[in-house]
């Protein structure tokens, strides 16, 4: 498990990182998500030691970080670049080479996650003339042909179409699975809430917010409900300590100050009516990433 | 794992692999080697044509005027009956001039031309008085300023491709971002070293290959007099610029790695740029002027080209080129230094230029 602590950065007066820790656990996804400028680059260059810290630690299973491990992750730096001019296996393979593996060896991992990549035609071309998609596809090719440990990737799905998407995803996935601890960085956040399984917020060089999924989901599932009836359900409106977000007849969507209000309403509304569903809702992470954000702002 | 981490000296010639390899596969590269190949080909060709050209005028002798020709040189003598012949010979363009013998003439014989006789053939006959030099080895004439004009220029041309070069290949990293993906592979010293000694690896060769071209042809067009002359200073020339070339190589890389964009690198190369001209154009203004060559030859840019000429008109002594080299190699290590400094501290600062008293840093 990959785990920084205390990490700090400044640039000139400039505090851009402020006592940053989270962890990275090996076989899961990890979310990585914040505004512009949040610190999110910034973090994932000290974790590969592109870039110094001014504080803190860096650690593998306990180890401070060395340079042969961090040999061992795979990277995907935010602006994207392969040489253009070089032929695309050819840079595969020079990049696994750099990473260790002998000429033979490098060729072969190459040649075999290229295809699998769907590059299998292009292996010849110049970087330079493939579409954006193929650069991309490249691109992952580069974070992955040294079978990393840990892959570090920022922002991997910016500018891909969904489908795209849904490869890069499964690539993701499949490597999780295989026990490589992922973190990646996104703005989109659906892709994150539907990908991760944990999350890292970070705003400010701050770390606001770290955990499961689902636990941050529960630690920020307010008092929110949806009550769909037969019935009209205006009554809800005078109703004490409820908040009608959304209404339309028999569909309401609210908040409640207290748990016994919701039992309340939920018992006046059986009376009312035939009660097809009354459920708590459960925030979206683009709720709770502005609602953290928030918090630390007030 | 089936890996082990590759050492600093693998990762620094892997980089130097892939710069030596994309260069020789660039065609603009390959045309422009083979033009100056092509011209220092020419460059001997000619001289040795030149100087192998000594058989002369053709000039037609009578009998009685031999013994005027006896000791000219760049003549060359067709023997005639007599006057009349001579001057049929003339007419019909056999030859370019005649010389017959005229009791009338205060030189005891006459030039016939066709409708003039050229200077050479005059010069020829000319009797000149004896001259003695007191400084024989101080003015080397014509040659000397050919030979500073090709040490200046090959200087000139083969540093500033090759700096560019580098340059160009630290910005391209740079700016397509391809460099953080190798700077979490490989440190960032290996790969300033593989740049620099990729580079210096194709400029050597360069400079090999002309120094071969010119030594096999002064051998082939039997140029031996210039060769033994000319074979010391074209070795210490190759040895200077191998260190010369070093240190602009790493002051290049670092210049190279404070832009962030292709179009942004005259910026800070200019300097550099300025630096390999300056000694080129010096040693053709002043190459016989020994107080601004035995300056050069001292100063680390210039000594490349300032040693190896004075070597040549052999005014230095035979520890002033090793003292020299200590100087340029000394230089050579700080510039290394400094360059690896300003490199690492560059690499990943993208956008506006980075200001020189940032680079260099802690």
């Amino acid at each position: 498990m990959l785990e920084l602590s205390g990490i700090t950065k400044s640039y000139g007066t400039h505090r851009v990182l402020d006592d940053v820790g989270f962890r990275v656990p090996d076989g899961r996804l990890t979310g990585f998500v914040g505004g512009n400028g949040a610190g999110k680059t910034t973090t994932m260059r000290i974790m590969l030691g592109v870039l110094s810290r001014d504080r803190g630690e860096v650690t593998i299973d306990g180890t401070p970080l060395t340079a042969a491990d961090r040999r061992r992750f795979g990277y995907m730096p935010e602006e994207r670049g392969l040489y253009p001019k070089m032929k695309v296996l050819e840079q595969i393979v020079y990049l696994a080479r750099l990473h260790g593996f002998s000429k033979a060896d490098a060729t072969t991992r190459a040649r075999a996650l290229l295809e699998e990549l769907g590059l299998g035609e292009r292996l010849n071309d110049n970087i330079e003339t493939l579409s954006l998609g193929n650069q991309q596809r490249a691109q992952i090719a580069a974070a992955l042909v040294h079978d990393p440990q840990v892959l570090i990737l920022d922002e991997p799905f910016s500018g891909l179409d969904p489908l795209a998407v849904d490869v890069v995803a499964g690539v993701l996935q499949s490597r999780a699975a295989q026990g490589v601890g992922v973190l990646f960085s996104s703005h989109q956040l659906d892709v994150v809430e539907r990908l991760c399984d944990d999350l890292v917020i970070i705003a400010g060089g701050v770390i606001r917010a770290a955990g499961t999924r689902e636990g941050l989901r529960r630690q920020h599932q307010g008092h929110r409900f949806e009550l769909v009836s037969t019935g009209d359900a205006g009554w809800l409106r005078s109703e004490p300590g409820v908040e009608v977000v959304e209404f339309d007849g028999g569909y309401a969507l609210f908040d409640v100050d207290a748990d016994e209000t919701a039992q309340r309403v939920l018992r006046r509304a059986v009376a009312q009516g035939d009660v097809a569903s009354f459920t708590p809702r459960h925030p979206s992470l683009a709720q709770i990433f502005t609602e953290v954000i928030q918090e630390t702002a007030s | 794992m089936s890996t082990a981490s590759p050492s600093f000296a693998q990762s620094t010639w892997l980089v130097a692999e892939r710069e030596i390899g994309s260069k020789l596969r660039s065609k603009s590269f390959v045309i422009s080697f083979l033009i100056l190949f092509l011209g220092a080909l020419a460059l001997v060709v000619w001289g040795g044509f030149s100087a192998g050209n000594d058989s002369g005028s053709p000039v037609a002798v009578t009998p009685d005027a031999t013994s005027y020709v006896q000791n000219a040189a760049g003549l060359e003598v067709r023997d005639v009956a007599d006057r009349g012949a001579a001057e049929t010979a003339v007419r019909d363009g056999d030859v370019e001039a005649a010389i017959v013998a005229d009791s009338t003439s205060p030189t005891g014989f006459v030039v016939i031309g066709d409708s003039s006789v050229s200077n050479t053939i005059l010069m020829a006959l000319a009797q000149l008085p004896k001259v003695e030099l007191l400084d024989p080895t101080g003015d080397a004439g014509f040659l000397g300023y050919i030979v500073a004009i090709g040490f200046g220029a090959i200087f000139f041309i083969s540093a500033q491709t090759f700096g560019a070069t580098i340059a160009q290949s630290v910005v391209e990293e740079k700016q397509t971002r391809v460099v953080e993906l190798l700077i979490s592979a490989v440190p960032v010293r290996a790969l300033l070293a593989g740049k620099v000694i990729g580079n210096t690896v194709l400029a050597m060769g360069q400079i090999l290959i002309l120094a071969a071209v010119a030594v096999i042809g002064l051998t082939v067009t039997d140029q031996t007099a210039l060769l033994t002359g000319i074979g010391a200073p074209i070795a210490w020339f190759a040895v200077f610029f191998l260190f010369g070339f070093i240190l602009l190589a790493a002051l290049f890389a670092a210049a190279a790695a404070m832009v962030s964009r292709q179009e942004d690198i005259g910026a800070t190369t200019t300097p550099l740029i300025l630096l390999v001209m300056a000694p080129y154009f010096l040693v053709i203004f002043a190459w016989n002027n020994p107080l601004i060559l035995g300056i050069m030859s001292y100063v680390p840019f210039s000594a490349p080209v300032g040693m190896p000429m004075r070597l040549f008109l052999g005014d230095a002594m035979w520890w002033e080129p090793l003292l020299s080299l200590a100087i340029l190699l000394v230089t050579c290590v700080g510039a290394i230094l400094v360059g690896a400094k300003i490199y690492e501290n560059s690499l990943l600062r993208m956008g506006a230029r980075v200001k020189l008293g940032e680079a260099l840093k802690r």
